[in-house]
Parts: structure tokens; C-alpha cells; sequence
């Protein structure tokens, strides 16, 4: 054994000696803490509890990577992935809180008086978050895979394991304790690299001025000119300046911020505080969390990018290849990264040294997975190996700590909105968080066996899990609140007109039901209606459900007494009870 | 006006404010003017619009928030319906 793989196992055996002795100090015993922690969680403990449910594997994984190949352009999820927390925080969060109720499809079913409506939500919830969770298991296997050479099903039933004992004994009480400490791992896991590295490419410690400032290679360069000089003089686009459309960017950022705003999982979270006031600062301390990870991203995706090409392809100007990376000399990282497949390189002129250039037919670099941008950091960085041990447990953290907050969003649906809500109605509190139970085991084992055996459309869902929550559930809450008038019909047909519009949309170019052939027109840019991406769609999807909702609304009788009043209730925050059942 | 009608006008006004300066940082500062922002430099060598799009935006976000929060808590006071 390496002494690499003797660090990840330590750290990683360490962490998950605490998730366990967390999840025995806090089992829940009563529906309340099944569902809402018993709605006794501290603000700010709150705000890094959702900060870890939130950020993602893709957060932690993916999104450095992504802003390391596209530059400026990646922008929209660095915005639309945290903007949509002041949408949450303003028009949801405090209103939903003082309701005072379990699930997100509970609202939706209670204000518009209509069962048709909670299904409807209870369906978005259950495939927005099922996509969700499939992606958090690949990235629990691929930490596992890379860092401990296990195979990737043993690292997958470990993790499911984790998660197991958890959520099902603790259920949200476990999750919010747990995700605290994952909290706590994935932010130190991601900001340490982050400094060592800006230190060694500026000087500066903190990434978010080291992004800023000069290189101390002695070139006197800002490091963001030179990271731009380097790829244009290599025939790739600048780095800071746009290439897509700017009504795509647009709308892709606005529907990632009403998505983030709509997703359930992230919802619920907000109904564990004690108070309508600690929603509001909940929100605002969430946000703290995550920009410290939103605002490092950046700088790790740059620094990773120059890094990469300063490694490679050593002398920028193309024709004299001499001091490019030797193929009979390649550093360790290289080849270990290679054996997974995320790298590739062909040597096309046959010099033995590798070329990496903007230029197609020249480019030997045939593939550079975006995902190892965070995961091969350190070690291209020469870093010790603590650190990268570190990142490894860091990645598990935040998959682990997502998908334990979907299973939970998925398990309180069934249990709650479909269970005690349409079938068993007069079920007691024990059946019931009996039930919780059996189906927070269900969605596991479903979790695990789509992890196993992901869908061929699985790096499709993310267009899909955001514009579902984009076009129905989001516009559907804020009506709720907002627009007294709108009854049943008009929020009925509002969430499905909202719906299957951005679904045909998205099934279009994607292939119905994502099934490969059935496309309707290939997804380029130039059969988009008016240039926009199926990603991007969600905000179209909001608006029609929003005009929908409220034209049909005016057209038909208003809602009923009882209704206005509980509109006119959840506006204010007094009486809002400290814990609730029904 | 009622006063529970004053509150939700004050509160909606409030909202509209807060959700403009939300949508000049990111969408006009980070996205339609970002280009033209470019020329100027801040924090060393970050060009202006660059910075707002993956730095200054979310600074924003999170200031928005707890601003929001504060002043809708002496709303609640003012009009007497906050909690406990």
C-alpha cells in the first residue's frame, strides 16, 4: 500500500467513524424529527447543513473543471447556482416556514385545495430528485475507484451503507448533524489546495485576490492576462472573455437561479428552524457557506487550467516542441489518471512529446475529463499527499451529504404527501415515521441500483432536474404566497402548461424520455428556438406557467374564504408555532 | 389601509428593491454589460465584469440577504406582528 492510499484511507475512515457516532447520538423518535429535525435547528447551523445538502458532487467535482474549460462562460452557474438563494430567501423560505407543515407538495396540495396539485409536485419532486441522487452515486464510486483502488460497486454499497444507517435512524435530525460535519470536510478539503496552490502561482493566500493578482514567476504578468495570452498564443479562446450567446446566458442563469429556488430538497431544509426570522438569516448564512466554496471555484479554475497547460505543453509558442512533456517521462498523476480513462493522449506527429494546442488536428491532449481538474489538482500541484487524501474525503462528503438530503425530500413525499396524505389518511405518528422509514430504505436501494447501472441519460439530468423545479414547483409556491386569486384550476393548469412545455423541449432535443434515436432535431445551437439551449428553458417554462396560473385564475371563481385567510395568515410571522404536528 | 395592508406593501416594496440590485449585479453587470465593464480593472488584474460574473455577484447575493432579513425583522416590529 502507498503512502497515499494510507493517508485516504485514515482520512476517509476517520470521517466516517464521525457520520456514524453522529447518526447514534441523534435518532429521531417522533415524525417531527423524522421530517423537520423537530424544527429546533439552529440558523446558522441550519445555513451549513443546507450549504453541504446544496453543493453537490458536481459542486465539488465537476464545477472547477467546467469553469477551467469554458472561462468566463461558466459564469452562469457560479450566479445562477447562488442567486437563486436571495429568490429562496425573499419570495419562500419565511412563508413556507411559517406554514409550519412537513413537505413542499403538502403546500402546494393545501393552498390550491386540490390533490391534483400535490401529485403533480409529489411527481416533480420524486424525478428532479431521483436524477439528482444518480449523479451523487457516481461521484461516491469515483472517489473511491481513484483514491483507493477498490472496485467502484464496493465503494458505491459502502457509501449506501453510510447513508443507510444515517438517514434511516436519524432521518432529517441525522442528516442536518451529519451534513454539519460534512460540511466542515468538503470546506476544508477545497479551500486548502485552493491556498497552497494560489501561494505557489501569486504569492497571495487567499484564491479570491490570488485570482487577481500578479504571477510570481517574475513575468509580472497578472495571472488572468497570462492565463489568456498562454491559450490564445495556443490557438484556444481567451479565457475571460464570452464565446455563447448572451440571451442563452441569460436565461440559462435565470433558470438555474428559479430552479435552485424551486428545488425540494433545498425547500425543506428552511422548515427545520425554529422561527419565520430564522428562515430569512438561515438563507443568508446558507449562502455564506456556499460562496466560500463558489468564490474559491473560480480561482481553483483558472490556476488548474494554466497549471495543466504549464505542465504539458511548457514553452507556449507552438512550433518549437522541445520542452513539451516527454511520453517516456510522464509524472505519476498523468498515467494514474490515464488508467481511469478521464485522460487521454495520442501522439499524433510522433516526436515522443505530447502537444496540447487549440487546433484540432494537432491537439495530442484527445481527452482531458473535466472532472479531474479538482481531483488531480493537487498532485499536477505537487502537494503532499494529506492534502490530496483530503480532496478525496472532501468529494465523498459532498455526495454523500446531497444525496442523503434528495433521499430524505424523496422518502417524506412517499411517507407523508402519498402514504398518510392519499392512502392510509388516519395512520398515527409511529405508523407513519414507520413508514418514513421503510421508504428512505426503498429509495436507497433504488439510489444504489441506478448508481450501479446509471441511464444512458444520466449527464442529461441536470437540464432536466432544474427545469422541472424551474417551470412547476418554483411558480407554484410563489403564487401561492403572492397571488391571493389564483385557485386550483389556474395553478393546476399553470404547473402542467409550465411543465410539459419545457419537457417537450427539453425531450426534442434530447430524445423522448431521453431514449437515443427519437430526437426530433439535433441539439445545436442552430435549431434552437431562438438560439436557446434545453437547459435554458426552465425560465421560459416559469413565465408560461406564471401567465397560465394567473389568466385561467381571473377567468374562474376565486378561492374559497378559508383559503384567502390562510394566504393572508402565512404573510405575517406571528403565530408561528416553535413545533408542530398536525 | 389596513395595517396588516401596509405591512405586505411595505414588504413587497422592500423585495422589488432588493431583487433589483440582485438583477443589476448579475444579469446587467455580470452578462449584458459585462463586455463593456471589461476595460476597467479592480483588485489588481481582474477585469470588472469578469469579477462581478464570478466574484462580485455573489458577494452581492449574500450582503442582499442579511440586509433583507434585518429590515424585514423591524418591518415585523413596526408593525407589531413579529413572533414571541
Amino acid at each position: 500500500m502507498t503512502n497515499l492510499q494510507l493517508w485516504t484511507y485514515a482520512v476517509v475512515g476517520a470521517t466516517f467513524a464521525l457520520y456514524i457516532f453522529i447518526a447514534i447520538k441523534a435518532r429521531a423518535t417522533t415524525t417531527g424529527e423524522f421530517y423537520v429535525a423537530g424544527k429546533g435547528v439552529h440558523p446558522v447551523l441550519n445555513g451549513m447543513a443546507t450549504g453541504a445538502d446544496w453543493m453537490s458532487a458536481a459542486s465539488f467535482i465537476s464545477m472547477a473543471g467546467l469553469i477551467a474549460f469554458k472561462g468566463y462562460d461558466a459564469s452562469v452557474y457560479l450566479m445562477g447556482w447562488t442567486g437563486g438563494y436571495c429568490l429562496l430567501a425573499m419570495l419562500l423560505a419565511p412563508y413556507l416556514r411559517k406554514y409550519g407543515k412537513f413537505t413542499v407538495p403538502e403546500f402546494i396540495g393545501d393552498r390550491f385545495y386540490s390533490q391534483t396539485a400535490r401529485v403533480v409536485a409529489v411527481i416533480c419532486l420524486i424525478v428532479a430528485s431521483l436524477t439528482y441522487v444518480i449523479g451523487q452515486m457516481k461521484g461516491i464510486g469515483v472517489a473511491f475507484s481513484r483514491f483507493l483502488e477498490i472496485p467502484f460497486n464496493y465503494g458505491l454499497f459502502l457509501g449506501m451503507g453510510i447513508v443507510f444507517i444515517y438517514a434511516v435512524l436519524g432521518g432529517m435530525k441525522g442528516v442536518t448533524y451529519t451534513q454539519i460535519a460534512q460540511y466542515c470536510v468538503l470546506i476544508f478539503a477545497y479551500t486548502v489546495p485552493a491556498i497552497f496552490i494560489s501561494l505557489q502561482l501569486t504569492g497571495v493566500a487567499l484564491p479570491q485576490l490570488g485570482l487577481g493578482s500578479v504571477m510570481s514567476d517574475g513575468s509580472g504578468m497578472f495571472l488572468l492576462d497570462k492565463l489568456d495570452k498562454t491559450l490564445m498564443d495556443l490557438g484556444f479562446s481567451a479565457y475571460t472573455t464570452q464565446k455563447g450567446s448572451t440571451l442563452n446566458m441569460f436565461l440559462l442563469t435565470l433558470s438555474l437561479m428559479i430552479g435552485t429556488a424551486g428545488l425540494p430538497h433545498v425547500i425543506t431544509r428552511f422548515f427545520t428552524v425554529p422561527k419565520v426570522r430564522d428562515a430569512r438569516s438561515s438563507a443568508g448564512w446558507a449562502l455564506v457557506f456556499i460562496a466560500i466554496l463558489y468564490t474559491t471555484a473560480p480561482a481553483v479554475g483558472a490556476m488548474a487550467r494554466l497549471n495543466l497547460m504549464n505542465t504539458i505543453q511548457a514553452d507556449s509558442i507552438a512550433p518549437d516542441t522541445s520542452q513539451n512533456l516527454k511520453i517516456d517521462a510522464l509524472p505519476s498523476w498523468f498515467t494514474n489518471w490515464e488508467k481511469t480513462g478521464l485522460l487521454k493522449f495520442e501522439d499524433k506527429n510522433g516526436d515522443g512529446r505530447i502537444q496540447y494546442v487549440g487546433d484540432k488536428a494537432k491537439n495530442e491532449m484527445v481527452k482531458v475529463d473535466r472532472d479531474i481538474m479538482v481531483l488531480a489538482n493537487p498532485e499536477i500541484a505537487n502537494l503532499p499527499n494529506w492534502v490530496i487524501a483530503l480532496v478525496a474525503a472532501g468529494g465523498i462528503a459532498a455526495a454523500l451529504s446531497t444525496a442523503a438530503g434528495l433521499l430524505l425530500a424523496i422518502s417524506s413525499a412517499i411517507s407523508h404527501d402519498i402514504v398518510k396524505g392519499i392512502i392510509a389518511k388516519d395512520i398515527d405518528d409511529k405508523t407513519e415515521l414507520m413508514a418514513g422509514r421503510i421508504a428512505m430504505a426503498g429509495a436507497i436501494v433504488v439510489a444504489g441500483y441506478l448508481g450501479l447501472h446509471p441511464p444512458g441519460f444520466a449527464a442529461q439530468v441536470v437540464a432536466l432536474a432544474f427545469g422541472l423545479a424551474a417551470s412547476s414547483i418554483f411558480p407554484a409556491l410563489m403564487l401561492g404566497i403572492f397571488a391571493k386569486r389564483v385557485n386550483n384550476t389556474g395553478a393546476v393548469l399553470g404547473m402542467l402548461s409550465g411543465l410539459g412545455v419545457t419537457l417537450v423541449y427539453i425531450f426534442w432535443f434530447k430524445g423522448w424520455f431521453f431514449i437515443p434515436g427519437t430526437a426530433m432535431a439535433k441539439d445545436v445551437a442552430a435549431n434552437w428556438f431562438l438560439g436557446i439551449s434545453p437547459g435554458s428553458f426552465g425560465a421560459v417554462g416559469a413565465l408560461i406557467n406564471f401567465v397560465v396560473a394567473l389568466t385561467v385564475s381571473s377567468f374562474t371563481a376565486p378561492p374559497p374564504e378559508h383559503i384567502q385567510h390562510l394566504v393572508e395568515d402565512i404573510r405575517v410571522p406571528m403565530g408561528s408555532r416553535p413545533a408542530v404536528d398536525h | 389601509m389596513s395595517d396588516a395592508q401596509k405591512y405586505w406593501q411595505a414588504n413587497i416594496r422592500l423585495v422589488i428593491g432588493c431583487l433589483i440590485v440582485w438583477f443589476v449585479v448579475s444579469f446587467g453587470c455580470g452578462i449584458l454589460f459585462a463586455q463593456q465593464l471589461n476595460s476597467i480593472r479592480i483588485l489588481g488584474g481582474y477585469p470588472l465584469g469578469f469579477w462581478f460574473a464570478q466574484q462580485g455577484s455573489i458577494y452581492t447575493f449574500v450582503v442582499l440577504i442579511f440586509f433583507y432579513a434585518w429590515r424585514m425583522n423591524q418591518l415585523d416590529r413596526k408593525f407589531n406582528v413579529h413572533e414571541d
